[in-house]
């Protein structure tokens, strides 16, 4: 008896698992629908999709990196939901974190990495946080609808970026629209020689667990989540609603910032036009996918850098266009809110049939499972 | 032939987990009959209800209707039956009119296009038909509690519901709406339909039923003919022992006042709710608020909590001026506030019973370490007040506060606000909801309370409540204090200080301790 309760929070871990890997299943179905309506063998193109994300080590390793942003705006986009606030913005604040350390990169020069690296994080998030903050504050002070706000920040973001690569912080020859290369001390360390897997990827994975013990260990994490589950209560008892807003926002944006920058960091070296093919955008898709779990982004975030990996190759080998890829990511980011709408019945109905399905010894461990989840 | 029955349960078995709920349920409802269910909070009331609605499925048992086995999979399989049920917290959409709330989620008999004449015209109809008084076009959430109860009794019998299910639908009304409904369910039980009535108030239970059912601890204690019981039986089957009448320990005197309020107005939405009230409560007293709903309570309520826009006046809390500062510093200087309306301003329903007895006080040690919340602590304490406040709970601190039954959600609130031993309790209807048992508790708290030196404001629109518990009686009518009164005053004079006939200011202060 002793193993039950473990065997049965695992198993309630599982079912979490569930709706997501059906969406997920599902918008490979309907991906192999539309490939084969354009005339491509759906088996073939799903093999050479899988052989690009994971068929090699290199391939892998690309897949990791690609996940990086995807991670790192994936966490914000999470974090400002707990407090339901629909942050559409981390594609701008991506951008701000961005433009924050492809200027100090290159500005600050004879300052080692161990220092240097951390102050451009550092300043990064401070960049995208106070990009996030601002639609915070609006909203909490005057009602203004973030998704709104967001999203025209997200035009100003990236009008700037086209301004500045061909202005002030055009490279020296002010020949091609970008920004200078940062200095070598700001680039961040490769992990694995011969490969382009940089510390990014490890630095995210600590943001995912900082991310995880904020929202759920932490005395703004609980205020956070309870602003966002029941602000009228949460006013009630005391919690600044508004403060809980602003801060979530900043903080949400904070990790897009980071992101940009470690993308920045880490593989581009420089800014330039179009730097995020959308990640601030698929974004809203990971932390969906990962029901707002800090830790489950982990996987949401890798599952679009493989499909974004896998896409290339997909490309090259079967000659699919890799725009099939992004049909792919949309037609996830569809089966994923359309399975969110029946989660709850399912739920219900997963509930309702427990019990008898496995007899009246295994209920009193299924409660406990049960609770500890909720 | 008529069958015996209208409806029938044999051996109804419902499972949450290791909690069984609803444990060999055999229950009986005779055409044209009205059937009290009785029982303590968490006794499995809702649940049964639920599952003749066909939202839950039982684990064991049958149900028949008019004396045939069905089975329900969904509500809309229970009311093409004739079984409609009216919830606990009501399902309306408050954006949408009367009319479109009433045919919402109907299967179309009409056609793709409901036509919008028609439809008015037979709902008014329908209303006429049951003196119900409901203009079609009126959107919902501009109306009285009163009145979307009955667009929800409406929603049911345009359905055609035989069987109506009423889950404590009288824990929302003022006595006059009580008054009304009970004459709609005599209208109802004229036509021969029957009505199953869920209370906790066992004078109701008396009035309008012609059996009651008990429940306990999710088995069937008895069914017993009303003509044949009292209220004292009831009350014993319920809760296994007999009920102890509320015994008030002196205090040993007065001091204060604790909270003082000072000319208050507050005006929302351009109307004045509250007009310049003036009233002190005192370390040691119980002062009552009575009144009709919606003369300026709530808003008196939101003004000392600092939710509410106070035009003019101030709120005094233990000598400190906490007008217009908001929650946090009115909780820091002592203020408790059990709502009224618990699962949207007292509970976050998404939170474990645990987090949501710390809501507050997460913001202080023991409960904050740093940073982090200690949860050691937190589990602890809500281990304690589970424990103390009896709350039942099948999945203990952990389970979420929506999988609670309506009565041990409030214990959470008052648990909570107990707890945090403030200076100046605010209680708004403590006990709706509660069952005799747990309403009984709730008084002697609320005493003990007093005795430690609290000051007390209960607002309620329960005389009985208010009448047992005070020292002294405010009555509000339109925003403004018509009575300030002694608790033995008249009912009649009660009742025209409420509709603001007449005003009698004679308690100003608590007996024998104004004077200091
Ligand atoms: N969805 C659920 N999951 C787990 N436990 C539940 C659920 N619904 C109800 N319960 C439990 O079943 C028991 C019976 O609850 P129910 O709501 O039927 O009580 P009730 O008699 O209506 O009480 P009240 O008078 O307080 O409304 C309670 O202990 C409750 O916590
Ligand atoms: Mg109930």
């Amino acid at each position: 008896m002793k193993a039950r309760p473990h065997l049965d929070s695992v198993l309630a871990a599982a079912r979490q698992l569930i709706i997501p890997s059906l969406a997920v299943l599902s918008a490979f179905v309907a991906g192999a629908v539309v490939v084969a309506a354009a005339g491509f063998n759906p088996v073939q193109t799903f093999a050479a999709l899988l052989d690009g994300a994971f068929g090699s080590g290199i391939n892998f390793t690309e897949t990791l990196v690609k996940s990086t942003p995807y991670l790192f705006t994936g966490l914000g986009v999470a974090i400002a939901f707990r407090s339901r606030s629909f942050n559409i913005g981390a594609e701008g604040q991506f951008y701000m974190g961005a433009l924050a350390v492809s200027w100090l990169g290159v500005a600050i020069t004879g300052l080692p990495s161990f220092i240097l690296i951390p102050l451009l994080l550092a300043a990064a998030f401070v960049a995208g946080g106070a990009y996030g903050a601002i639609p915070g504050y609006l909203k909490a002070k005057v009602g203004a609808s973030e998704i709104v706000t967001t999203v025209m920040m997200n035009s100003i973001a990236v009008q700037i970026v086209s301004w500045i690569i061909k202005g002030p912080l055009q490279e020296p020859r002010h020949f091609y629209p970008e920004t200078a290369e940062i200095v070598n001390a700001a680039k961040l360390p490769v992990l694995v020689p011969g490969t382009r897997l940089h510390l990014g990827l490890v630095i995210g994975l600590a943001m995912a667990v900082a991310a995880y013990i904020l929202i759920f260990k932490t005395v703004l994490g609980f205020q956070i989540r309870a602003v966002g589950s029941g602000a009228l209560a949460a006013e009630y008892a005391g919690i600044n609603v508004r403060r809980n807003v602003v801060l979530a926002m900043a903080i949400s944006g904070g990790l897009a910032g980071m992101g940009g920058a470690v993308e920045l960091l880490g593989v581009t070296w420089k800014l330039y036009s179009n730097f995020s093919p959308g990640y601030g955008y698929s974004a809203i898709a990971v932390a969906l996918l990962a029901k707002r779990n800090p830790l489950a982004v982990i996987l949401t975030s890798l599952l679009f850098g493989a499909l974004a990996t896998g896409a290339n190759n997909m490309q090259r080998a079967a000659e699919v266009p890799a725009m099939l890829a992004s049909v792919m990511q949309a037609l996830v980011i569809f089966f994923v809110l359309g399975y969110a709408v029946y989660e709850d019945r399912f739920a219900r109905y997963w509930a309702e049939r427990k019990p008898r399905d496995r007899g009246p010894h295994a209920a009193a461990a299924g409660k406990e499972a049960a609770g500890s989840n909720a | 032939m008529v069958p015996l029955y209208a409806l029938e349960t044999r051996g109804i078995t419902k499972r949450f987990g290791a909690l069984i709920a609803n444990d060999q349920i055999d229950l009986t409802v005779k055409p044209g009959e009205v059937l009290s269910l009785l029982g303590e909070n968490g006794a499995g009331k809702t649940t049964l209800m639920n599952i003749l609605y066909g939202l839950l499925r039982p684990d064991e048992g049958q149900i028949l209707v008019g004396g045939r086995p069905v089975e329900f999979r969904s509500p809309r399989q229970a009311i093409d039956l004739g079984v409609g049920m009216v919830h606990q917290h009501f399902m309306l959409i408050p954006a949408f009119s009367v009319a479109e709330n009433v045919v919402l989620g109907m299967r179309k008999k009409t056609g793709a296009v409901i036509s919008r004449t028609r439809l008015r015209s037979s709902i008014r109809e329908f209303s006429h038909r049951y003196n119900f008084d409901l203009d079609p076009d009126a959107r919902v959430g501009d109306l009285p509690v009163g009145l979307q109860q009955r667009v929800e009794i409406l929603k049911s019998l345009y359905r055609g519901a035989q069987i109506l299910i009423l889950d404590e639908p009288t824990a929302v009304l003022t006595p006059q709406e009580t008054g009304d409904l009970f004459r709609v369910i005599r209208h109802l039980q004229g036509e021969g339909k029957s009505v199953i009535f869920i209370s906790h108030k066992l004078n109701e239970v008396m009035e309008i039923s012609q059996r009651v059912t008990v429940l306990r601890l999710g088995k069937v204690q008895g069914t017993v003919e009303t003509s044949a019981t009292s209220p004292a039986e009831l009350a014993k089957m319920m809760i296994g022992r007999d009920l102890a009448a509320p015994s008030s320990p002196r205090t040993g005197g007065y001091t204060g006042p604790t909270l003082s309020l000072q000319g208050l107005t507050v005006r929302r939405e351009g109307k004045e709710a509250c007009s310049g009230i003036s009233l002190d409560v005192w370390g040691g007293e119980v002062l009552g608020i009575a009144g009709v709903d919606g003369n300026g309570q709530n808003e008196l309520v939101e003004a000392i909590l600092g939710t509410a826009p106070v035009a003019s006046g101030r709120v005094i809390l233990d000598g400190r001026d906490i007008t217009g500062k908001g929650p946090a510093r009115a909780i820091d200087a002592g203020l408790a506030l059990v709502p009224e309306d618990r699962q949207t301003r007292g509970l976050i329903m998404d939170f474990s019973i645990a987090e949501n007895l710390i809501l507050e006080s997460h913001r202080a040690a023991p409960f904050r370490r740093g940073f982090f919340i200690d949860e050691a602590q937190v589990n602890r304490f809500a281990a304690g007040m589970i424990q103390t406040f009896d709350i039942r709970s099948g999945g203990g601190a952990s389970a979420p506060a929506s999988s609670l039954s309506g009565g041990n959600q409030q214990k959470v609130v008052l648990a909570r606000e107990i707890s945090r031993e403030p200076k100046v309790l605010v209680v708004m209807k403590p006990t709706r909801g509660l069952d005799v048992g747990a309403t009984e508790y709730v008084h002697r708290r609320l005493l003990e309370e007093r005795a430690k030196g609290k000051a007390i404001l209960l607002v309620s629109s329960e005389l009985e409540e208010i009448k047992g518990l005070s020292d002294r009686i405010a009555v509000m009518h339109r925003g403004a204090v018509t009575g300030l009164v002694w608790p033995d005053v008249s009912e009649e004079d009660l009742g025209q200080l409420m509709t603001g006939a007449k005003t009698m200011l004679s308690a100003l202060g608590p007996r024998g301790g104004g004077e200091q």
